[in-house]
């Protein structure tokens, strides 16, 4: 394998590796954030206990993320320096502020929000909570920024081969910016969501069924159930928007390949990039046409039209972007069949106890349906945008480093085995967790007055 | 932008100290807790924890520095950023492998089963090293200009092995600080034994940058520069011999100057940072790219240097705020 393809594969692994942390971290904060203002105004231990077991879930998660992130940081450099010295000059900016008001806000905080417990006033603790949940999206906001301009750049010109901002404003505020911000926010309040129910319902089948048990599941598929339809929504609209910047992404997501009235939706196909047709299809009629364009007759982008007179394919490669799209969607209806069934079920029986056995252990394995439709997701929008790294700017084969196959090769070995471990040892962990929870090895806290500090007693000099 | 003259001088300038500021704190601050991994192994299980209690609530913000540091050499200097790091992919790879190795085990080794903890426990020292390790290697190959031969992989191992026992040095600096008791003295010894290998370090660097580069030579060496430079070598010097004498001392029985070693090794390695970048300025990539030539566009750095002015007296803000939360000796990590 060369290079390109390998760097390609090691950043890939990487940043699908990263995603997973930040996507459970950046909603993750704001429910300890409520967990925590529940407990100030309420005073019930159940909701310091439910706090108590996630934050131990938020800590391990961000250490995962800090790690994967800094990897990434320095991967611009070493396989893809055309990037920088491309468009330095708007990403090199918005990676700044995304250090500067996120990174350290977040870090500095954190240890006051892990530790500082007992050490500093309660409104400094939840302030410091806030803080972290605070920071953790203003990375999120800048890293999405950048992200979108990649997509859809504007505000800017090209001098001698260099993009220059011309517009910040426009850069920031670039035509995809506020959908994907809103779908990656929403994907990751409903990863989020479904792990907690889905940690709750492992807890509960254990016979572990205390009230910081029941609150977690509760809030778990009560949010789970508010976000998937906004979720849809905004997917909708991204899609839209997305039809009309990058039409070459949505004619492979939805697998036609001549520009056409009346397309129908495609539920499965194979698509065949070679004859640049479909085999197997199972479709509903007029489906893509009415989704995209809202009329049964509304015309619909093909592959077709992103082939240069010279042979060269200027479209994203079919099938993974075709399939991936499927399993995110597909993930999105589980999530919110399961979600509003056990809403219904708690809501007319008025008890979560009510959940049918069946339908909790369908829960613990949903409890990673969020990653599965957060990855799916992006592999759709990223896989969608090459060839290009720059939408129209600057190909991804034109940035990659000059660096030996092998070096890359053997990075990548060592990077997938590192992951592979970590991964397994994050969800042993999280499971492990859960357990030790459930047999009530967690002690049960000494009750802090809120608004009050209590004083350690420091260890003999 | 006019305001302080031509901006292609001074903003390059304002970003290269900015950058060798954020490179300084990191190699402070990360250095200390880096070290304390490094000198995981001479620890009980007891002292393994109280040492991760020492370091836990700082090491995230710490290497937040590291980012920093890179972020501005990606955002300032693009095109060194790229130079540099695909001439040392195979030692950034190493280190962001330790850096992942230990910034996980610090959650894993409490949270996953008991049997599990030793396991973690190596993770967290083996990544400190790797991490030590390939800092000092890259610190060596970039002071030999970047060159690839036996001769510079050589001193790359030197100093690999160098800023190793410097950073377990001021490790152990901070566990005087921080820890009282066994610890406590054990800490000092450790810094009795690392002493050594400081002086050599600093003193092999000293001695071949200027080996290395005529310019190096002639900027230290020609007069007037030698008597306005004096200082620097002398004051190095002056510190160590107060260090040593010290070590000899600690711990006292009122823990009165147990904070003198750790200050002390900051002062060390800032006058170390300061003769270096003395040395360098004005290539960002030794001999080939000065910091005028691989600057970005004004423009861009200027809007990124608004942003600094306000955000970094926050960030030191809110880091003294954790520093004094957390001050005294270090306790056992809870959450509550």
């Amino acid at each position: 394998m060369d290079t390109l393809l390998l760097s390609r594969i090691q950043f890939g692994a990487n940043i699908s590796f990263h995603i997973l942390f930040p996507t459970i971290t950046i909603a993750l904060g704001w429910v300890l954030l409520f967990f925590k203002l529940r407990f100030n105004a309420t005073g019930e231990i159940k909701w310091m206990d439910a706090y108590r077991f996630w934050v131990k879930v938020f800590a391990l998660s961000f250490a995962m993320g800090v790690v994967s992130g800094i990897t990434m940081s320095f991967q611009f450099g070493t396989n893809w320096p055309g990037f920088m010295e491309t468009v330095g000059n708007i990403a090199g900016p918005l990676l700044a502020y995304e250090i500067m008001t996120a990174f350290f806000l977040e870090a500095v905080f954190l240890g006051i929000m892990l530790f500082g417990f007992s050490r500093v006033p309660g409104w400094l603790h939840t302030l410091a909570t806030f803080l972290v949940a605070f920071g953790t999206t203003m990375s999120a906001f800048w890293i999405l920024v950048l992200n979108s301009w990649m997509h859809t750049p504007e505000g800017f010109e090209m001098r001698n081969g260099v993009a220059f901002a011309t517009d910040w404003w426009a850069i920031i505020f670039n035509p995809s910016m506020p959908y994907r911000l809103v779908h990656m926010l929403l994907a990751s309040g409903l990863t989020v969501a479904f792990l907690i129910a889905g940690f709750s319902a492992f807890r509960w089948l254990r016979g572990d069924q205390g009230r910081d048990v029941r609150a977690g599941l509760k809030t778990g598929l009560m949010l789970g159930a508010v976000l998937i339809p906004i979720q849809i929504f905004a997917g909708d609209m991204h899609g839209l928007n997305t039809l009309k910047y990058q039409p070459q992404k949505v004619a492979a997501m939805e697998g036609n390949w001549e520009t056409d009235t009346n397309v129908p939706l495609l539920l499965f196909a194979i698509p065949d990039e070679e004859a640049r047709e479909n085999r197997m299809e199972i479709a509903i009629p007029n489906g893509a046409s009415l989704i995209l364009t809202h009329k049964a007759d509304g015309e619909v982008p093909g592959l077709n039209d992103f082939v240069t007179p010279e042979g060269e394919v200027m479209h994203p490669p079919v099938a993974p972007v075709f399939y991936a799209f499927r399993i995110m969607v597909g993930t999105g209806m589980a999530m919110l069949l399961l979600s509003w069934a056990s809403v219904a079920i708690m809501a007319r029986r008025r008890d979560v106890g009510a959940l049918p056995r069946p339908m909790l252990f369908v829960m613990v394995p949903m409890a990673f349906s969020g990653w599965v439709a957060t990855l799916a997701g992006w592999y759709t929008t990223e896989i969608g945008r090459q060839p290009w790294l720059v939408q129209g700017v600057l190909t991804t084969e034109m940035a990659v480093a000059d660096v030996p196959a092998p070096f890359v090769g053997t990075t990548l070995v060592a990077y997938l085995a590192i992951y592979a471990l970590l991964l397994s040892a994050y969800v042993f962990v999280l499971f492990y967790l859960a357990a030790k929870a459930g047999k009530g090895e967690q002690i049960r806290l000494r009750v802090p007055q809120p608004g009050e500090a209590i004083a350690r007693q420091v260890p003999a000099e | 932008m006019e305001l302080f003259g031509d901006p292609g001088q001074w903003l390059p300038l304002t970003f290269a100290g900015l950058m060798g500021l954020s490179i300084l704190i990191y190699v402070v601050l990360d250095g200390f807790d880096l070290g304390v991994g490094v000198l995981f192994p001479f620890a009980d299980d007891g002292e393994k924890d109280m040492m991760v209690a020492s370091i836990g609530p700082f090491w995230d913000a710490n290497e937040t520095w590291l980012v920093l540091a890179v972020g501005l050499l990606l955002v300032a200097f693009p095109t060194a950023h790229g130079a540099i790091l695909t001439a040392l992919y195979l030692p950034v790879a190493v280190m962001l492998i330790g850096l992942i190795l230990r910034g996980v085990a610090f959650e894993f080794r409490v949270k996953a089963p008991t049997p599990h903890k030793r396991a973690w426990n190596t993770a967290f020292f083996v990544g400190s090293l790797m991490t030590s390790l390939a800092q000092g290697y890259m610190l060596g190959l970039y002071i030999m200009g970047l060159e690839q031969s036996w001769a510079t992989w050589a001193f790359g191992a030197l100093t690999a092995v160098f800023l190793t026992v410097g950073y377990s040095f001021i490790g152990a600096t901070w566990l005087i600080l921080k820890t009282s008791d066994v610890l406590q003295a054990k800490a000092v010894q450790w810094a009795r034994g690392g002493i050594w290998g400081l002086v050599l370090g600093l003193g092999a660097i000293s001695l071949a940058s200027p080996l290395v580069s005529d310019r190096i030579w002639d900027k230290w060496f020609s007069v007037p520069e030698i008597f306005a430079l004096a200082p620097l070598p002398l004051m190095s010097v002056a510190l160590v011999v107060l260090l040593w004498l010290a070590l000899r001392r600690l711990p006292t029985s009122d823990d009165s100057w147990a904070w003198f070693p750790f200050v002390a090794s900051i002062v060390l390695f800032t006058l170390a940072f300061f003769g270096l970048a003395y040395s360098f300025y004005p290539y960002v990539v030794p001999d080939q790219l000065t910091i005028y030539e691989a600057a970005s566009a004004p423009e861009s750095l200027f809007i990124i240097l608004v942003g600094t002015c306000v955000v970094l007296p926050m960030i030191g803000g809110y880091t003294v705020l954790a520093y004094t939360v957390f001050r005294g000796k270090a306790q056992e990590l809870r959450y509550d």
